[in-house]
């Protein structure tokens, strides 16, 4: 790929799978997958359901309908590689592996929640898994991410570090400084803009003078990549080609991924900016049902996508379980979690 | 034995001595390895450690402060340099958003040992843009700590306990400080933070002080001690946190206090101080604590505006008069 021609948008069937496992071990990995986006879909209703009981409070912004460009590209990952995101990280969180009732029980403000009910939906943190955190402010994490890729070669770790965020976040200056950095430093890095077209409730036609956003790679000379999110194992393969990039040769890539999400930008959006059929076209490319119809296609075994989808109720059932019951924080957690040491004041 | 050093070789000195002793630590910012530091602080330190920990960044201070924030979450141990504070407005959102929330928001998984330093407050006629005073701004934020020194040897040692500390610690220097020479001891010479120094001890009143004012305050006591007035100085050194212990018992010798610093009086570090201290000391007190600060407007070019605006060794003579009964309070 160069950097000198203007990318099309390459749906799907592009990639070059002469080197690809037998199909048994393609199907097992592609049902692990799917297991992955499925439970990420089943957390976020049951997100859902607990934000309309009241359970859950302040902002919640779903994932729905975006799965496979977080297990897509987290499949393309070593398990000490790094990840950021942007407060829609539910989906991110889970896939870098992050227990669904740990997740649940962060959004539930519980004591066992991953950042022990201080963060909420917005600020999903495992340092364990290597999940750096989800950010509120638009744009603002990608300078940070671009540090932490800085640490990987100032410490030669070999680490990657995947920025994920939305094309929201393109027209911010962070995002330019950000990346500007990088590739300026040659930094492990790859930035992934999750497209899902919507900047809040503002469409991309009305939010950039060109709507291409792996177009803004050229300007800092950088590798670029764009393409649809529909199927995961494309997703895997294209974020693996970057990944790739930054482990061996610690240079920075910026990849467009076009995708969609089913619901509004948070739950207080009714998404009426955009017309019912226009969803159901979305819909009708949604990579999880995808992923199942091709195991099915394939002979995967109902009996196994069956055994696949129980135990993922089992676990959800369990998640809700655990973050229902767990424990409230209690005050004395403030100041320990402000500072490290003596509290200065 | 004690050496003379300027302010900026003190600062210099503890910089190479925290990167000798921990290959974590390294220098960021504008101008600071091949043009030397814009005020000559980081002079020589390219040659001495290379490019790989003496980086010179391109003027995005969003973007070198969030570096320098993600490299530590991860556990570097970086030193970012702002060329002044005030261009760390354009970073503000890096530092509240981030470097004071990256423990609370991840339930304490995380800790961002970062260093922010560069002057602040007011130079010599380089306007309203260049001289704020932002420790005020800083101070504000928990999450934050926050150190102000006055002095060569208390540069280093806070300094060298900055980079050490496992928070994010801000380091307000000033450019008028930087040729300042001083007394600066052999060895670590560290200073821990929440620690005021009576640089002039005094009995019938306080005047507290810090970074440049400390000098105002202390030029302030040479005058008042010809009236037969003994001011006693204390240079708080560290903002966040603040040595309330150290106030009260002076305020509690003294009965009378005056508060000096650059920056606006509209909250900030001063009126922090005041609330505390008629808290914790009010029966101690036999006069309204009164501050002197620069003035409520941004700061002006001309020569003799500024002089006006930022706080002068008149302006805490006369406050001390006044707390002291020999004016009108």
């Amino acid at each position: 790929m160069t950097a000198e021609t203007t990318l099309g948008l390459s749906p799907q069937g592009a990639t070059d799978v002469s080197a690809a496992p037998s199909p048994s071990l393609e199907l097992e990995h592609l049902a692990k997958l799917y297991r992955e986006m499925l439970l990420i879909r089943r957390v976020e209703e049951e997100s859902a359901r607990g934000y309309a009981q009241g359970k859950i409070g302040g902002f919640l912004h779903l994932y729905i309908g975006q799965e496979a460009v977080a297990v897509g590209a987290l499949a393309a990952l070593r398990p000490d590689d790094y990840v950021m995101t942007t407060y829609r990280d539910h989906g991110i969180a889970i896939a870098k592996g992050m227990p669904p009732g740990v997740l649940l029980a962060e959004l539930y403000g519980k004591a066992t929640g991953c950042s022990k009910g201080l963060g909420g939906s917005m600020h999903m943190f495992d340092k364990e898994h290597h999940m750096l955190g989800g950010y509120g402010i638009v744009g603002s994490h990608i300078p940070l991410a671009a540090g932490v890729a800085f640490a990987s070669k100032y410490r030669e770790d070999g680490r990657v570090t995947l920025c994920f965020f939305g094309e929201g976040a393109v027209s911010i200056g962070a995002f330019h400084e950000g990346v500007s950095l990088a590739a300026l430093w040659k930094l492990p890095i790859v930035f992934i803009c999750e497209n899902n077209e919507y900047a809040m409730g503002t469409p991309l036609s009305r939010s950039m003078s060109v709507e291409d956003v792996s177009l803004k790679a050229l300007g800092y000379g950088m590798d670029r990549d764009r393409f649809f999110a529909d199927d995961v194992l494309e997703v895997e393969h294209r974020i693996g080609e970057a990944v790739k990039r930054a482990r061996e040769q610690s240079t920075p890539t910026l990849v467009e991924v076009r995708t969609y999400r089913f619901r509004g930008h948070s739950m207080s959006d009714p998404a009426k900016y955009r017309t019912p059929a226009e969803l159901e076209e979305h819909k009708s490319r949604d990579p999880l049902h995808r992923a199942r119809a091709r195991l099915t296609a394939q002979g995967f075994g109902d009996a196994k996508i069956d055994a696949i989808d129980r135990s993922v109720e089992a676990e959800i059932a369990d998640a809700v379980k655990f973050a229902e019951t767990s424990p409230e924080p209690g005050v004395g957690v403030l100041e320990e979690t402000t500072y490290s040491g003596p509290f200065a004041y | 034995m004690p050496r003379t050093l300027r302010f900026r070789e003190a600062l210099r000195e503890a910089m190479i001595e925290e990167m000798e002793r921990d290959a974590r630590v390294f220098l960021m910012g504008e101008e600071v390895g091949h043009y030397q530091g814009a005020y000559k602080v980081s002079e020589g330190m390219l040659e001495k450690f290379g490019a790989k920990r003496v980086i010179d960044t391109p003027i995005a201070e969003a973007g070198f402060a969030g570096v320098g924030i993600g490299a530590a979450m991860v556990g570097l141990r970086p030193i970012v340099e702002f060329m002044t504070w005030n261009f760390s407005a354009v970073a503000f959102d890096q530092i509240l958003n981030h470097a004071a929330k990256l423990r609370q928001m991840s339930g304490g998984q995380l800790e961002c040992p970062v260093v922010f330093r560069g002057p602040n407050a007011s130079a010599r006629q380089v306007g309203s843009q260049h001289s704020h005073a932002m420790e005020h701004f800083y101070a504000h934020v928990p999450g934050l700590k926050v150190v102000a020194p006055a002095f060569p040897a208390d540069a280093k040692g806070l300094l060298k306990t900055a980079v050490r500390d496992d928070n994010p610690v801000l380091v307000m220097e000033s450019e008028t400080l930087y040729a300042v020479k001083g007394d600066v001891p052999e060895g670590d010479g560290v200073v821990p933070l929440g620690s005021a120094q009576i640089v002039r001890p005094g009995k019938d009143v306080t005047v507290v002080a810090y970074s440049r004012m400390t000098h105002v305050a202390l030029d302030a006591a040479a005058v008042l001690e010809k009236e037969g007035i003994s001011a006693e100085v204390v240079d708080l050194r560290s903002l966040r946190p603040l040595d309330e212990g150290t106030l009260v018992a002076s305020v509690e010798r003294t009965h009378r206090m005056v508060v000096v610093h650059e920056g606006w009086p509209y909250g900030g570090v001063g009126a922090e101080i005041v609330d505390r201290v008629q808290r914790l000391a009010f029966d101690a007190l036999d006069s309204p604590i009164l501050r002197v600060t620069t003035l409520d407007v941004p700061m002006p070019y001309s020569a003799n505006l500024e002089e006006a605006c930022i706080p002068q060794t008149g302006r805490v003579v006369e406050a001390v008069r006044r707390v002291t009964s020999r004016g009108r309070a």
